[in-house]
């Protein structure tokens, strides 16, 4: 089995279909869960989301990793966008500055096993998170 | 993709495809409130059991048509959410609150005969 290394260019909302597509395929391939898998597509649609709300562009790049005694799958997703100010704030339920319903990345936060955010003003925003095969 | 609206009697079904991008769902909230208007529908199913991811704009679409249907005096039923899809929503904190919902479309087309049997 090579599973390797997916990226995905967003560029458009059809992009966001494409992404999440391609990665309930890979944790499928990956012996995760049906269950799983819906919840791995389910946050990969929502920061695909994000990228075409708030950069326009990016990338979201999938791919398999190994844990001491587990395998899970790695998505992260990059752009660079405005960049968000407060990353706390943006945690937080219900905040959202595109008129959304700001459940975006607090909601993908409690779909992954992994949550990692880097932004900065000015230089993009980058979300890595991670499931574990259980 | 376009999601065909089939119409039965006062009943207008929507049955949505896997693959929707935001484009289509918007199109298809136009649609069906159109739809409504020009039939003079008295009710809405939208049936999402092949949809295998349900995310917030997905969900906050779902509403939307049903709020606007109601404003026309027509009801929605959401029928076919998927145990999975349901789990991931819950995970996510997407609520279709104010929303009928039912198993599957034969559930949904007998919860509207009963309710429009008990307003007639």
């Amino acid at each position: 089995m090579s599973v390797g290394e997916i990226r995905v260019p967003i560029n458009s909302d059809q992009d966001i279909v494409s992404a999440r597509q391609k990665g309930r395929g890979m944790a499928t391939e990956l012996g995760f869960s049906s269950g799983d898998a819906t919840l791995i597509a389910t946050a990969i649609s929502e920061l695909a989301r994000n990228i075409v709300s708030y950069a326009g562009k990016g990338q979201i790049t999938l791919k398999m990793v190994t844990g001491s005694s587990r395998q899970g799958i790695s998505v992260i997703a990059s752009d660079d966008g405005p960049g968000i100010p407060d990353i706390r704030l943006a945690l937080r339920d219900g905040f959202s500055t595109s008129g959304s319903l700001g459940l975006g990345l607090p909601g993908v936060r409690r779909l992954m096993d992994e949550f990692e955010i880097t932004s900065q003003p000015g230089q993009g925003t980058i979300v890595a998170v991670k499931k574990w095969r259980q | 993709m376009e999601v065909p609206i089939l119409k039965q009697g006062a009943v207008l079904i929507a049955t949505f495809q896997a693959a929707l991008s935001d484009a289509d769902l918007n199109q298809l909230r136009m649609g069906l409130v159109q739809q409504v208007v020009k039939f003079r529908s008295r009710a809405v199913i939208v049936d999402v059991t092949a949809m295998d991811v349900m995310d917030s704009f997905a969900s906050r679409t779902l509403r939307e048509i049903a709020h606007m249907i109601r404003l026309r005096g027509a009801e929605t039923v959401i029928v076919g959410i998927q145990p999975e899809v349901a789990f991931a929503m819950v995970q996510l904190g997407l609520t279709l609150e104010g929303v009928a919902t039912a198993l599957d479309l034969e559930e949904g087309l007998a919860y509207l005969n009963e309710k429009f049997k008990t307003t007639n």
